[in-house]
């Protein structure tokens, strides 16, 4: 269906189980890689992922992960979870306006 | 042109990935759809194929920072493989727009919560 399962797994990790926010975000990269292993073996076998876009983009997505990382582990837990609110407000909106605007059954 | 759509979106699904641990899809999938034309399917295998190198990055920094916790992790992994199959079963025969509006309204209301 495509919703981030790290989108609803680390609030609920925070809010449910008390657990620090850096942790909750730790367990969740670490939950994506298997599952990500597993079905970009489908994927390629498929056909269906585009190498030249994903050697483009990746070099500056690894950048940009070594600044958020560095960011993230470098703030206090309740800072990092109050901008993780703010950020999960806008997905939050977003996964509504999406919902309402596709057909029944849809993407 | 292409060099700087390739800049912005991989910046951007870096820090958004390493920042909080998640959402670098929510940025690539619409961004390679809009800005690239690539089909839906193909947009999401594509968007797998970066973030996990990404991931790969970012959870190097918070094994670093000692915030991995492998107990909790293995928890939830074992949660997830469960959960994932309670999703395949039952998921699919709820709307995935029905579906969407729900966890957006979790969402909101998680994310009100970590705010205040």
């Amino acid at each position: 269906m495509g919703i981030g399962g790290g989108t609803i797994l680390i609030p609920a990790l925070v809010i449910f189980l008390n657990i620090e926010q850096h942790i909750a975000q730790g367990i969740n990269l670490v939950f994506f890689i298997p599952t990500a292993i597993t079905a970009l073996i489908v994927h390629i076998k498929n056909k269906s992922v585009c190498l030249k876009t994903t050697f483009q983009i990746v070099l500056w997505g690894i950048t940009g992960a070594v600044l958020g990382a560095h960011i993230a582990v470098s703030i206090p837990a309740f800072i990092l979870k109050r901008m993780f609110g703010i950020f999960l407000f806008f997905m939050g909106c977003y996964e509504i306006l999406k919902g309402v605007k596709t057909k029944t059954g849809e993407g | 042109m292409n060099f700087l759509k390739t800049l912005i979106i991989g910046i951007l699904a870096g820090v958004v990935n390493g920042l909080f641990g998640s959402g670098g899809g929510v940025i690539i999938v619409p961004a390679l759809t809009a800005l690239f034309a690539m089909e839906q399917y193909k947009a999401h295998a594509t968007a797998i194929a970066i973030i996990l190198p990404i991931t790969i990055v970012s959870s190097f920094f918070y094994i670093q920072g000692k915030y991995i916790d492998v107990k909790i992790a293995i928890f939830a992994a074992i949660g997830g493989i469960i959960g994932g199959f309670i999703g395949a079963v039952f998921l699919k025969k709820i709307p995935s727009n029905i579906l969407r509006i729900a966890f957006g309204i979790f969402m909101l209301i998680a994310a009100v919560r970590m705010v205040i």
